[in-house]
């Protein structure tokens, strides 16, 4: 049974090496009916593609590596398995249709086995032994498709991150951060931290948090205000919660959530009257920082 | 009565002590202690506590403020506690310590603003 394994192995190799023209040509023809948008990929590199599979394909096949691993253990195959993903997957062909493609290998390889291989045993091996070998390239392919979106993502994520907690400086001591989008616990997370930051580099009386652009607020979202504001207290400084919508203030009395102890304001230019006004209170003199002083001039 | 090593200034009314270092649980005690008889001694009005060099401030620190802050409200004296790093805040409130009862300020200046009533001084 193994020896007949070899042996089909021994035989595809072969038969692939001596026919490679015929089924890369094959292979082509085939995508290019297929490819929903023909002008995605031309057809010189399909060719090339082609071209670079079958050969990996071959060398592997030729190579000692047991076969379940041909196509994830052995380097090259591996490598222009995932190129081809990658590639095709920038272009915008979907993973269904790279996956097809592929599978679209295996028709091209045994057409010309059969021709080919004239023992009937050996050419039912050589078939199973292709069959296996491409569907674990066309897995290959999905898993590269979903690696490379989920890299994508973590990295919009990332980047929505950066820019969606800026802390503004709207006044003399009075610094805001216009909220945008859901505030999960990592962002709230690093909202309060680059607001406290913030605070303590410029020295700020009155911080503004607003939340116009938050979509919903829930006892978690809540809970991470109130942190904020506590941290904000702790540090000498005041915090004003402002663009409140009207559906926002129905939900918070409706989960039973207790903001009492912040000072809310419905919007952000109310915010900052009130701001103005505590700033004020606090310090009826002019801030003593000589760059402010000077900024100041008119 | 033993000392803490922690430098207590009389500016007039107010007294004020800078903490330098991380406070263990034997200076806290001390440093409470000594300041509760000073608050008395001197008749303070208020009570500055700075704190822009401490890093950290585990749970029985926060405590010990807030102990510092009632047992002055007794004596009749505000503590204000002045210029606490942004890391250690967010410690304490994620450890859920508010240090209710305490006035915060941004630093040592603004906690004497705060202090001083407007038009007239208090302190000096």
């Amino acid at each position: 049974m193994l020896g007949d394994m070899e042996r089909a192995r021994g035989e595809i190799a072969r038969v692939i090496g001596e026919h490679r023209d015929r089924i890369a040509a094959a292979w082509v023809v085939a995508q290019e009916s297929r490819l929903a948008s023909p002008g995605a990929v031309d057809a010189e590199e399909l060719r090339e593609e082609a071209e670079t599979l079958i050969a990996c394909l071959r060398e592997g096949l030729a190579a000692a590596v047991p076969l379940d691993h041909v196509v994830t253990g052995f380097p090259p195959i591996k490598n222009a398995v995932t190129d081809l993903s990658h590639r095709w997957a920038r272009l915008g062909v979907s993973a269904t249709a790279i996956a097809g493609a592929i599978f679209a290998l295996k028709d091209a390889c045994l057409e010309v086995l059969a021709e080919e291989i004239s023992d009937i045993e050996l050419r039912l091996e050589a078939t199973q032994l292709i069959h296996r070998l491409l569907d674990a390239a066309g897995l290959l392919t999905f898993q590269t498709y979903v690696d490379s979106r989920e890299e994508i993502i973590q990295r919009q994520n990332r980047q929505l991150l950066e820019i969606s907690t800026p802390v503004v400086r709207l006044w003399r001591k009075v610094l805001a951060v216009p909220l945008i989008g859901t505030l999960d616990s990592a962002r709230a997370q690093i909202v309060m931290e680059s607001l406290l930051q913030a605070i303590q580099e410029n020295e700020a009386a009155v911080a503004i948090i607003d939340i116009t652009g938050v979509p919903t607020v829930d006892t978690a979202v809540a809970q991470h205000l109130m942190q904020t504001v506590a941290a904000t207290r702790l540090m000498g400084a005041d915090c004003i919660l402002s663009g409140i919508r009207p559906q926002i203030a129905q939900m918070i009395a409706r989960l039973g959530i207790d903001l009492s102890e912040i000072i809310t304001r419905s919007s952000l230019a109310d915010a900052l009257t009130a701001a103005m006004r505590m700033v004020d209170d606090v310090s009826p003199g002019e801030d003593t920082r000589g760059e402010s002083t000077l900024l100041n001039v008119p | 009565m033993s000392s803490s090593e922690i430098p207590i200034l009389r500016l007039g009314k107010v007294l004020l002590a800078g903490l330098l270092k991380e406070l263990d649980d034997k200076t806290a005690v001390l440093f409470a202690d000594e300041l509760s008889h000073q608050v008395s001694a001197v008749g303070a009005e208020a009570v500055i506590l700075d704190i822009t060099k401490l890093e950290v401030i585990d749970s029985f620190a926060a405590r010990i403020l807030v102990e510092i802050a009632t047992m002055a409200r007794l004596l009749g004296a505000r503590v204000v506690v002045a210029g606490m790093r942004y890391p250690v805040a967010i410690t304490l409130v994620e450890l859920g310590l508010a240090l209710p009862g305490v006035e915060t300020a941004l630093s040592v200046e603004h906690a004497m603003k705060k202090l001083s009533p407007p038009g007239g001084s208090r302190v000096g």
